[in-house]
């Protein structure tokens, strides 16, 4: 009997290493789900298990066009919090759940809501997706997502004339001068296999209990975080910052 | 480290555009002789947190961009050669084809037959992974992936057909932007020489104060075009259907063919496509023939350009409003 328990354990442990985290965030539209589908699609050519897990705020439909591949996913919704700190409480028990499911690759998929947010961990490869429309002061403006991400994926390079794809992308380079930048197109996948390729070279991660993230998450915790609609100086409570005169 | 030890006027002068990048980061100094160290170590752990950045990476940036401006890449391009890979049907393009510097092809085809999907295929440098599945080789050989990623190299200038720009820009900003993405000096010279050339092109005179999107479909190809020859040292270039911007396009083709460059036309237009050497004829998304422009088809050229510039003058006068009741 305990002979078994024992090979059990050692089979169970075989099955529970070896998986590689990827974060992978951008702001609303910029194309993430459509470039994720592409990269899962050439991981999936080479008999690799992948998963995915889509964090959102009110709702996705997402998981349905990640599942229509064949992918194991899991959703999860922040509701009224804000969804880089849901991320961060939840992205442990999903690296358990990654595992588990003998997952070669877990692609964990963010909101980027707000320009702050933060969402990747030392050493977990780090992606954060733009896209080409977005202003060439963009890349300025978003914060750590982008800044301390290890690669930056710039979309929709096909919607734009060569000269401003070069002007985007070095403004992205002002802002990140040792990420690597990649023009991935979402629709028709050009780009997605090379990014694939940077994917193999992540790191494995066995657990981020003990993790740091890269930059701290934007600060909150006033009254208004607590459900306060009524607007003055008086419903003003806690992390309160005024504008500077 | 050295960058921290010279003083921030001093920074600003030796290297192009790093002014900019302060001002990006609010490194705003009050003082003319504080040195990019000190500065740094007066600035609060708040301010870090507030521009989303801390300390340790913003001195990468500031690093990895003084190396930018030093990296001089002197890779020569001699040949490239397109790999056939297969047509809409799937059928295989048995083809491999090698273009020399100082070539001019032209590519022609029905709307809608895969010329801009080739010319994106050279742009990327496929290999293997665009819908075509084609193969492009530099030099006879798979070029290296860093080439391919490189936002340093820009081994390909590609005139696209699109008609708008869509960044929100000033046309001044955006060509100096340009010109600072390919490191060139003496902004302010090129800029205002490409919007000349660019004003001989197309039609309505604009400045560097209009808005780039504010340009009409043919002054945007104008200054595209403009740009392309001016600003770019890529020794490919790739030209997108010249003909539909309603320019001048004899002119347009002047300032864009140079010797040491490999130039590919994609085109509709008689003239431009046999004033190439070959040409490429594609059908169903694949390269069905590559022909050599006889010398039978360069004598009809100067009927053909007669013809033209018949038609360039009417074109005119029917711009300017004249009544065109005698051809």
């Amino acid at each position: 009997m305990i002979f078994r328990l024992i090979r059990e354990s050692r089979v169970h442990k075989l099955n529970l290493n070896k998986m590689k985290l990827i974060t992978v965030s951008g702001p609303p539209s910029s194309g993430k789900t459509s470039i994720l589908l592409n990269a899962i699609k050439a991981l999936l050519a080479d008999n690799k298990k992948v998963g995915v897990v889509k964090f959102d705020c009110l709702s996705t439909d997402d998981d349905k066009l990640y599942a229509a591949l064949g992918v194991p996913v899991r959703v999860g919704l922040s509701g009224n919090l804000c969804p880089d700190h849901y991320f961060v409480s939840n992205i442990d028990d999903c690296i358990e759940w990654g595992k588990k499911s003998g997952l070669d690759f877990l692609l964990s998929e963010s909101a980027g809501l707000c320009n702050r947010c933060s969402p990747h961990a030392k050493n977990v490869l780090a992606v954060c997706v733009i896209d080409n429309l977005m202003g060439i002061n963009t890349p300025k403006k978003v914060g750590p997502m982008l800044k301390f991400a290890d690669i930056v994926i710039i979309s929709k390079g096909d919607i734009v004339s060569q000269a401003e794809r070069e002007v985007f992308a070095f403004k992205v380079r002002q802002s990140n001068a040792k990420a690597k930048i990649i023009h991935v197109n979402g629709i028709t996948g050009q780009g997605a296999y090379e990014l694939t390729s940077l994917f193999y070279d992540a790191n494995e991660t066995e657990t981020l209990n003990g993790g740091t993230l890269r930059f701290s998450m934007p600060a909150a915790l006033c009254s208004y975080c607590l459900g306060e609609t009524k607007i003055g100086k008086d419903y003003q409570m806690g992390n309160i910052k005024k504008i500077k005169a | 480290m050295e960058l921290l030890e010279k003083e921030i006027t001093t920074i600003i002068k030796e290297i192009p555009y790093i002014g900019t990048l302060f001002e990006t980061y609010g490194i705003r100094p009050q003082n003319d002789s504080v040195r990019l160290g000190q500065y740094l170590d007066t600035l609060t752990d708040e301010f870090y947190e507030d521009i989303g950045i801390d300390r340790s990476q913003l001195i990468s940036n500031l690093v990895g961009f003084v190396a930018l401006a030093d990296q001089q890449p002197a890779f020569k391009v001699n040949s490239v050669t397109i790999i056939g890979g297969h047509d809409k049907s799937g059928k295989p393009e048995d083809k491999t084809i090698t273009l020399h510097v100082g070539s001019i092809t032209s590519i022609v085809g029905p709307t809608g037959s895969g010329k801009s999907r080739l010319l994106g295929d050279i742009e990327w440098l496929a290999q293997g992974d665009t819908p075509t599945g084609r193969s492009i080789l530099i030099n006879d050989a798979t070029p290296d992936t860093n080439l391919r990623f490189s936002l340093e190299h820009k081994l390909v200038a590609q005139l696209s057909q699109n008609m708008n720009f869509v960044m929100d820009a000033s046309v001044g900003e955006f060509i100096a932007m340009h010109a600072e993405s390919r490191m060139i000096k003496n902004v302010e010279q090129i800029v205002g020489e490409i919007i000349r050339q660019a004003n001989l092109l197309a039609g309505e005179q604009f400045t560097d104060d209009t808005a780039l999107t504010a340009l009409s479909g043919g002054q945007s190809r104008a200054l595209m075009i403009a740009d392309t020859a001016l600003l770019s040292t890529s020794p490919v270039v790739l030209i997108d259907e010249i003909e539909n911007a309603g320019i001048d396009r004899k002119r347009a083709l002047q300032l864009l063919v140079k010797n040491e460059k490999i130039i590919l036309i994609a085109t509709h237009d008689p003239i431009l496509a046999l004033m190439a050497e070959q040409r490429m004829v594609i059908k169903n998304g694949g390269i069905h023939k590559l022909i050599t422009t006889t010398p039978q088809e360069k004598s009809n050229l100067v009927a053909l350009e007669e013809l033209d510039t018949k038609m360039l003058a009417l074109r005119n006068r029917l711009r300017s409003g004249e009544i065109i009741d005698n051809a």
